[in-house]
């Protein structure tokens, strides 16, 4: 598995630290949605949104879309401005 | 059919004619009492307890493929109780005492093999961490044995003792941990819900699960309707996706671990041996393949392979630890899907819809587990009421923060365990 940094091109897959499922952080205080935010995941067999960080190149954080069956990655770009 | 020695011996000598398939083949009835969805280890399993403990034998386990086609099909094998949360602690404990007398209670040989689980640790503050679990292993009724560096060496000559960044210090030795024949576990709980009338129906997908006014009524599959007054996920990596046909998001994430297996050499490793600094553990199979393992590769898939990072970190830690093993060559590598959760420990509770249970998150220990999970699952779905040994493996810790069970210490956050 290779990711294509927008930053600096394809890299090795050690280069890069998963950090999760992309998710929209809820406002407010600790309730369901919050509830749902840390722990609960769709868990999806097939295209997933996540995040990823370039730690060992650029420093990064980018969106990810990837297929959790294939390990195709469908579509990589910058996280900044949170989850579209 | 019984095994026995006498049985083995008679149809050793008249040709081996006598055997039989080990269970039915039933088609499916249009209703049940209780339909476990998973017809590996721990469905398999809590369907004999329904039918031993609770007389309860109007049951059917599904399962989209074959019998223990699953994680309990391809694993390392290991069965231990050395935790240390109380929660996790209990559960571990029962469940490698149901080991202890399984292959008497199925008639079963499962190779149950208490030939000690061996952890090893590298720094005083480790070492430390390992007294202390060690007596929590032994207040929980279970054995434990620090050994020091020598005492180390006597079980294990072969290993490193002065490497530069891991210097062996010492280890802490669990006799009553072992292995096992995976596939005769499986092979056996389903022999043993098959003679007591449970039905194990393979090739049958679930495609829905039947909720009215909040309470299951049945389960859509590929060989078609069947109603239910109780259903129960027992699908371990697939569980996200069985339980979205009930509408529920589980707090778990499906990750890959892989594991590797050589060619067959004579006996070597008599032990189990895990070193936790280099994310590595390895026993010797009754076939002579050493079966040895790493960390997760640490991103959701379900793609049942895993990337090369991992392997080639694996075999450093292995060369690392024991550099006698470089020279036998790897035949086979795998990758399973793991059910991880938040904390890192698993669930057995109901579900917010009336009679669907749920068995899951067993992240990358769900093998020892079995016995204790199928039997506190079968408390459950036959009582309604939570076996004492699985009172703690709530569905709800995570939201209340209430009862987590992080043996590591990371946090209860996904991807830290």
């Amino acid at each position: 598995m290779r990711l294509t940094c927008p930053n600096c091109g394809a890299r090795d897959l050690r280069e890069f630290t998963y950090q999760g499922a992309a998710l929209n952080r809820p406002e407010g205080d600790w309730g369901e949605s919050w509830d749902a935010y840390v722990h609960l995941r769709d868990n999806p067999a097939g295209p997933s949104q996540e995040y990823w960080y370039h730690g060992l190149g650029c420093a990064a954080f980018l969106r990810v879309e990837r297929d959790t069956r294939t390990h195709d990655i469908l579509l990589v770009a910058l996280a900044s401005g949170g989850a579209a | 059919m019984r095994f026995s020695g006498l049985r083995v011996l008679k149809e050793g000598l008249t040709g081996n004619k006598g055997w039989g398939p080990h269970w039915r083949d039933p088609a499916p009835k249009p209703a049940y009492d209780i339909v476990i969805i998973g017809g590996g280890g721990h469905g398999l399993a809590t369907a004999f307890y329904l039918a031993k403990e609770h007389g309860l034998r109007n049951v059917a386990v599904l399962e989209k493929g074959y019998l223990g086609g699953g994680n309990v099909g391809r694993n390392t094998t290991i069965v231990r109780a050395n935790y240390y949360l109380p929660g996790n602690s209990e559960f571990y404990s029962h469940s490698l005492k149901l080991w202890e007398g399984l292959e008497q209670e199925l008639n079963y040989n499962v190779m149950h093999s208490q030939r000690g689980v061996l952890n090893l640790f590298h720094s005083d503050g480790q070492r430390d961490a390992f007294v202390r679990r060690g007596n929590a292993m032994i207040n929980q009724g279970d054995d434990a044995e620090l050994l020091d560096r020598e005492g180390v060496r006597k079980h294990l000559p072969y290993l490193d003792f002065d490497q530069a960044r891991f210097p062996i210090y010492g280890g802490l030795l669990h006799w009553r941990g072992g292995t096992a024949r995976h596939d005769a576990v499986a092979w056996g709980y389903a022999r043993g819900a098959s003679e007591r009338g449970v039905d194990l129906i393979q090739n049958c997908e679930v495609t829905g699960i039947d909720i009215e006014n909040g309470h299951v009524t049945g389960v859509q599959t590929s060989r078609g309707a069947i109603r239910a007054r109780k259903v129960a996920i027992v699908t371990a990596g697939r569980s996200g996706q069985v339980a979205a046909m009930a509408g529920i998001r589980l707090p778990i994430e499906s990750h890959i671990l892989q594991a590797f297996v050589t060619e067959g050499l004579k006996p070597v490793i008599d032990n189990v041996v895990s070193f936790g600094m280099g994310h590595f553990y390895i026993s010797q199979s009754d076939k002579g393949g050493l079966v040895f393992g790493g960390d997760l590769d640490f991103y959701p898939s379900y793609a049942q392979r895993g990337n090369l990072p991992t392997q080639e970190h694996v075999m450093e830690a292995a060369m690392t630890l024991m550099p006698m093993i470089g020279k036998a060559r790897v035949l086979r590598s795998w990758g399973g899907i793991m059910d991880m959760t938040p904390d890192g420990s698993p669930i057995i509770d109901r579900s917010d819809i009336g009679g669907l249970y749920l068995d899951c998150g067993w992240c990358y220990g769900g093998f020892k587990a079995v016995p204790g999970s199928g039997f506190a699952l079968a408390h459950l779905l036959a009582t309604d009421r939570p076996h004492d040994s699985a009172a703690k493996l709530r569905l709800n810790r995570f939201r209340d923060g209430v009862g987590l069970m992080d043996e590591e210490g990371t946090g209860a956050q996904h991807n830290l365990h």
